[in-house]
């Protein structure tokens, strides 16, 4: 048993330690900020920072209104029946929908039916859709976690329901809620399926010039280095140093998330 | 009475944001299906049931779904093999044997293996796993469906360790505390008193590893070789549901057949993944405890 649980860690501080290794070898100022050029064997990934800033960026914007306001619903207002229990079966489902079938969603509704084409709008919504189920569920908790007295004592001064949500619940719910939503950037700055089909540019040493336009991500990049490159070999250090740049970003923000909870545990302690 | 009509507005409001989730699904559902449906009338469904993927050839395509679907099978059955005795060994110390400093260095690494993007890890596979593969069983190549296999029960680890290590945190102490009185052993209790009352938890936790496992893409893709053929031998090439839709979505024409079938392939693993979800809701909602 013992072993088990230390042969994961094992496996973790390989990959890790691997790719930190042979990663931080081509980091330096160029590579994180200029352009590829010879299709990436030269240059550096910023198009694909910023392509990978973009899309959480504004995925987040549009699952985590929709998120927060979701779960504030189910936590506060949903009785027992069957709206709530089809929301609740929802929400698990679209927990469990590989990324790959978000991505042909995302390709038959936004790229094609919508008319957006491979675009930065198009991946945008396909991810948010793919993060939404974190967000609810992690809010949810987070309001839950709320005590019971605090949401009586609003009421009995006569305040609407609404007003004691808003002044009673939502402040002390907001760490918990960030929380969450950090979670659901780590898994949209990593995903590659879904913005494979609906976003992601080969090769665009440029930067986007409106929401319509391709953009290149971190994941994609790293694997059409690592896979797709007529000279795979030349490109290894870059791919590297790709691979890098994306495990930093998404564990300094799963590290973020960490921290984050534990100071709001310690802050609100029922 | 302004203030209980903005209440009942914003009731309302909330109530709309909490359908959408239903209508994404919905939608996901209708689209999927809506771009697939016209290969039932030409090619025909028949097609489907063909033993051979060649999506373009000069002469005859054809579009049999069956070596993609032994091929995703191979995988998942190899990578749940590997999963299941170090996802619940590891949930089962970190639970019941680990002191609580042991589990607060655990349980994070285990996080972070979560974390990891999947291309990541595909790129480890490829740059580390399968040079070894090849070399350790002395292999034409080592991108087969075992290093996919081990790559996919690394991604599995985190969600089965996490949810069997609820079911098991969730076993009353009373159980363990009878168990323990009658003279049984520590180990002894675990195994014939704490694992049997979580087990519901444990098989939900199996059967969520698998859907994350059927629906993995890249790290399958990099590292299985991508032959569509017929196996069931782990160390053959082969190519998933997943990495076809993935790979060749890329280069087909809108509208033609090929496209009609990678989206039916689509509709293959969203309905064998909503399958085992809703499957393993089902345990964890009946047998939810304490």
């Amino acid at each position: 048993m013992r072993l088990t649980a230390y042969f994961v860690i094992l496996v973790v501080g390989c990959i890790v330690f691997e790719i930190i290794w042979r990663g931080a070898r081509v980091m330096n100022w160029e590579f994180l900020f200029s352009m590829p050029r010879r299709s990436g064997a030269e240059g550096g990934i910023l198009p694909a920072i910023i392509g990978t800033f973009l899309l959480v960026a504004g995925s987040i914007a549009a699952a985590f209104p929709l998120g927060v306001a979701t779960a504030i619903y189910l936590s506060e207002y949903a009785r027992q029946g069957r709206f709530t229990h089809a929301v609740r079966v929802a929400i698990a489902t679209l927990a469990g929908i590989p990324s790959i079938v978000f991505g042909l969603f995302g390709l038959g509704l936004f790229v094609i039916f919508f008319g957006w084409g491979c675009s930065i709008m198009s991946g945008c919504a396909t991810l948010a859709c793919m993060i939404l189920p974190t967000i609810i569920v992690s809010s949810e908790e987070a309001l839950r976690a709320v005590p019971q007295s605090l949401r009586e004592g609003s009421l009995a001064l006569g305040a609407t329901k609404w007003q004691t949500i808003w002044s009673n619940v939502l402040p002390y719910s907001i760490g918990g809620m960030l929380t969450g939503t950090i979670l659901a950037i780590g898994r949209a700055a990593g995903e590659t399926a879904p913005i494979l089909l609906t976003v992601a540019a080969f090769y665009l040493p440029r930067l986007p010039h409106s929401a319509f336009d391709q953009v290149m991500a971190l994941p994609y990049h790293l694997y059409v280095l690592s896979t797709q490159h007529p000279d795979t070999a030349a490109v290894q250090p870059k791919a590297y140093g790709t691979a890098l740049v994306l495990l930093i970003l998404v564990l300094g923000v799963g590290l973020a998330a960490i921290i984050l909870r534990i100071r709001v545990r310690k802050k609100y302690k029922w | 009475m302004r203030h209980y009509y903005k209440d009942r507005i914003i009731k309302l409001f909330l109530q709309l944001t909490a359908s959408l989730s239903i209508v994404i699904v919905i939608c996901i559902f209708v689209f999927i299906f809506k771009e697939a449906v016209p290969f039932a009338k030409r090619p025909g469904l028949g097609e489907l049931f063909g033993t051979r993927w060649v999506p373009t050839s000069p002469q005859k395509e054809s579009f049999g779904l069956v070596p993609l679907i032994t091929g995703s099978l191979v995988v998942t059955v190899l990578a749940m093999l590997l999963t299941i005795p170090f996802g619940v060994g590891a949930a089962v110390y970190i639970s019941e044997l680990a002191v609580p400093v042991e589990r607060e260095i655990l349980k994070p690494f285990i996080e972070v293996l979560a974390g990891i993007p999947s291309v990541v890890i595909g790129f480890f596979g490829l740059m580390v796993l399968v040079p070894f593969v090849k070399s350790c069983f002395g292999l034409a190549t080592g991108l087969t469906a075992f290093s996919g296999a081990v790559l996919l029960a690394l991604m599995a680890i985190p969600t089965v360790t996490s949810i069997s290590e609820d079911a098991l945190r969730s076993v009353p102490r009373s159980y363990k505390e009878a168990s323990l009185a009658l003279g049984a052993s520590r180990l002894r209790t675990i195994w014939r008193v704490t694992v049997p009352a979580a087990l519901p938890g444990i098989m939900a936790a199996v059967m969520l590893g698998t859907g994350r496992v059927v629906g993995e893409t890249m790290a399958v893709m990099m590292v299985t070789g991508n032959s569509a053929m017929i196996t069931f031998w782990p160390f053959d090439s082969v190519r998933t549901m997943t990495a076809t839709i993935a790979a060749e979505m890329g280069e087909v024409a809108f509208g033609s057949d090929h496209y009609r079938a990678l989206f039916c392939v689509g509709i293959v693993l969203l309905v064998s993944t909503f399958a085992l979800n809703i499957a393993a809701q089902k345990v964890l909602s009946k047998y939810r405890m304490g």
